[in-house]
């Protein structure tokens, strides 16, 4: 940043590379515990990019060290061409970070919150600013709310337009859905769209699969290791896995046999039907085929879901873990 | 634009103080302690100082009835602190009636006294008190001192080598009083009490509530969001304390005002410089409300390093127990304390006039402990959540 930039109240657009994020090698851990390890990733200007993973994966310690608030033991990396370990406040400026739990002040008004907000960043007009944000919030008439004292729902969107009235360049969203009805959750959606249109970036960590497959591209992480990266289809093509559904009575007896057979990988009931995934289709078949047989049971191949294969990626890694003894914390 | 400027640290500043100010109105219990506080003390110390006790207990022990020994009990319950009781006839019966509490002074007129007194030899009447409740002898005994000029006018006694007003005034006076405060040694003074409310409450009130503004957000979780603002540690503390300067600046003036009105506090000194080191004085114990801030990991932590520290201030500063009278060690220790040497300014100023130019040192040594406070608690401000 030249000095000059330096005292302007209107954000400056910062020369941002093709990368919004790049960083590699990041590690981190909370004394004995590698909470993140060794972990790389790319996000192009632009992007959806989603985030997921089972709890205490490491997401959370991630969007942490890419903003910032945690400094990584090991690695390198910008954000939106900044240093994460040498230029933090500079990055600060321009990334809009929505923290998994509400953290807005519960005993300030929603107007207030969003007045504080802008003042901080130096946003011309903060009144103006936070007036603007309350309608497109759609909190008009209640903007003299406390925001402790708005649903959780409501809570969630406050804290998005807080993140992104000083209009950053980069948002880094953890969770910013949970607990959110479908109906907001899909206008939620929409507006992330239509700012990454705009040319925003977007890192979104989440745990619902249909907001994973409205990303541009996703990575999973297990375990603080970064298992799989790329689009959906990407994803699943590379997983290997073949799947079979079968419709049948009982899918849960059915699931409990199915689980013992050798080549059958992965069962999960949905309903009245069991999906049944292996990686070797031979050895699946093989396995199935008594099965086929049998009557009322109606056999489908299918392609597996982004469920699947993030289920099948989480045992094998955590098979993997407790082989190299690095479980010994004992997580799920 | 992340603000390097003095402009954008001056904003963020602004919007910061202006975010605590709206915490502070709207926590209404804070803020009503934050008045009452102050009220409070003052309401009961002011009770207690308006019924100065008057016709207090008191045995006498006289070993001879003279003319003297009369006159001297008749200025006795003349002064009206004094209402003589009791005539105990041993000093066991005497000791008796103090510890049971049947008497709060033992008057004891030796044999002899007179005749000695008529021979210039300077004889000793003795008074204990029971100084367990210094505020209620405490002005009892100090009028004992105008006791031998009033029971010797009283008696128009000729002593031998002179009258009194004679020119011979280093002459010792004809009999000596010796008072014996039992129980507790250094009697407080009431003048003493408004300069140790001032220093008291605002070290108090100033504490608590920036040790509180920190770990408030920690423990609500808002730090985080503040941490990943484009703001200052330096901005950040300068805008959590600034709305608390005022909050002191208030208290203060109310803490004076009441003293002025309610205890006749004479205002020798400059309430100018009065108003200028109380506002140093605010922003020191700010400073270490913030350090402990940055130190503890929640309000209750905070709370307990506030009440950890408020202990050796009232022991040490001299509000409780005169500072000269303190060991060498608890001398140095009260020297680190900002009350310390906030009430040898506020006495200074109140009561003897004291200027500027005589408060040098404590001036310097408040302020120094300041900037070493504001420097630990910028340096301990975690710009992280490592
Ligand atoms: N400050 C900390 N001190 C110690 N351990 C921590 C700290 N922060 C996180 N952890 C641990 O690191 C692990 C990863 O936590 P993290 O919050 O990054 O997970 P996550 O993927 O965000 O999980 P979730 O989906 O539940 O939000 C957890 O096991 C957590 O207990
Ligand atoms: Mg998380």
């Amino acid at each position: 940043m030249s000095a000059a930039a330096q005292d302007t109240p209107v954000p400056v657009p910062v020369p941002v590379p093709d990368d919004a994020i790049e960083v590699e090698g990041l590690s981190k851990s909370f004394g004995e515990r590698v909470v993140v390890r060794d972990l790389s990733m790319r996000v192009r200007r632009g992007q959806i990019y989603g985030f997921l993973g089972p709890n205490g994966s490491g997401k959370t310690t991630t969007i942490r060290m890419l903003c910032g608030l945690l400094t990584p033991d090991a690695g390198r990396g910008t954000c939106l061409g900044l240093d994460i370990l040498t230029q933090a406040r500079a990055i600060r400026r321009h990334v809009g970070y929505m923290t998994q739990k509400f953290s807005l002040y519960a005993d300030l008004s929603v107007r207030e919150n969003l007045e504080f907000v802008a003042r901080i960043y130096g946003v011309p007009d903060p009144v103006g600013a936070a007036r603007a944000a309350v309608e497109r919030l759609g909190l008009t008439g209640r903007d003299r709310q406390l925001a402790g004292s708005l649903s959780g729902g409501w809570k969630q969107r406050l804290a998005l337009g807080a993140c992104i009235l000083p209009s950053p360049q980069l948002l880094l969203l953890d969770e910013p859905t949970a607990g959110v009805d479908p109906k907001a959750r899909r206008e939620f959606w929409a507006q992330i769209h239509e700012l990454a249109a705009e040319g925003l970036t977007v890192l979104v960590s989440t745990h619902y699969m249909d907001e994973a497959e409205r990303c541009h591209e996703i990575a999973y992480i297990a375990y603080g290791e970064l298992l799989a990266q790329g689009t959906v289809e990407d994803v699943i093509a590379r997983s290997g896995l073949v799947t079979w559904s079968v419709t049948g009575a009982d899918p849960a007896a059915l699931a409990r046999e199915l689980a013992a057979l050798p080549g059958v990988e992965m069962v999960a009931p949905f309903g009245t039907s069991v999906h049944v995934g292996g990686h070797d289709a031979a050895a699946l078949e093989a396995a199935i085929a008594p099965y086929r047989q049998r009557p009322g049971l109606d056999w489908r191949a299918d392609a597996p879901t982004l469920e699947d294969v993030f289920i099948d990626l989480m045992t094998r890694s955590k098979d993997n873990f407790a082989k190299d003894g690095a479980g010994k914390d004992g997580r799920r | 634009m992340s603000g390097g400027g003095p402009l954008g640290s001056l904003r963020r500043i602004g919007a910061m103080m202006r975010k605590e100010f709206l915490q502070l109105l709207r926590d209404r219990v804070s803020f009503a302690t934050m008045i009452m506080i102050p009220l409070l003390q003052l309401v009961l110390f002011g009770y207690a100082i308006n019924t100065t006790p008057r016709h207090l207990p008191t045995a006498v022990l006289a070993h001879e009835n003279t003319s003297l020994t009369r006159a001297i009990l008749a200025s006795l319950e003349n002064t009206k602190y004094f209402a003589v009781t009791h005539h105990p006839r041993t000093e066991a019966e005497a000791e008796r009636l103090m510890r049971s509490g049947d008497v709060l002074f033992v008057v004891e007129i030796p044999a002899g006294f007179e005749r000695a007194v008529r021979r210039g030899e300077n004889p000793s009447m003795l008074v204990a008190a029971d100084a367990t409740d210094p505020v209620a002898s405490g002005s009892a005994l100090a009028a004992l001192r105008t006791l031998v000029d009033t029971a010797m006018t009283r008696e128009r006694f000729i002593v031998e080598g002179g009258p009194r007003g004679s020119g011979l005034e280093d002459q010792p006076p004809a009999f000596e009083i010796i008072t014996h405060a039992r129980y507790n040694p250094a009697a407080v003074t009431q003048l003493n009490i408004v300069p140790g409310l001032l220093g008291t409450i605002l070290t108090m009130t100033m504490l608590i509530f920036t040790a509180l503004s920190v770990t408030r957000e920690i423990e609500r979780g808002t730090m985080e969001t503040l941490l990943a603002m484009p703001i200052r540690p330096v901005e950040v503390m300068l805008g959590k304390i600034a709305p608390y300067v005022m909050v002191g600046a208030a208290q203060a003036t109310l803490i004076v005002v009441a003293g002025i009105v309610l205890f006749d506090v004479p205002v020798v000194g400059s309430l100018g410089l009065l108003a200028a080191l109380t506002g140093l004085f605010i922003v020191a114990n700010l400073s270490i409300g913030y350090t402990f801030s940055t130190l503890a990991q929640n309000q209750l932590q905070a709370v307990q390093m506030t009440f950890m520290y408020f202990l050796p201030n009232i022991l040490l500063s001299g509000f409780m127990f005169p500072f000269a009278g303190m060991p060498q060690w608890a001398q140095w220790i009260s020297e680190t304390l900002p009350l310390t040497h906030y009430l040898r300014m506020v006495r200074g100023i109140l009561l003897k006039g004291a200027t500027a130019d005589d408060l040098v040192y404590d001036m310097a040594a408040l302020t120094a402990i300041m900037l070493v406070a504001m420097l630990i608690a910028v340096s301990r401000f975690r710009q992280t959540l490592d």
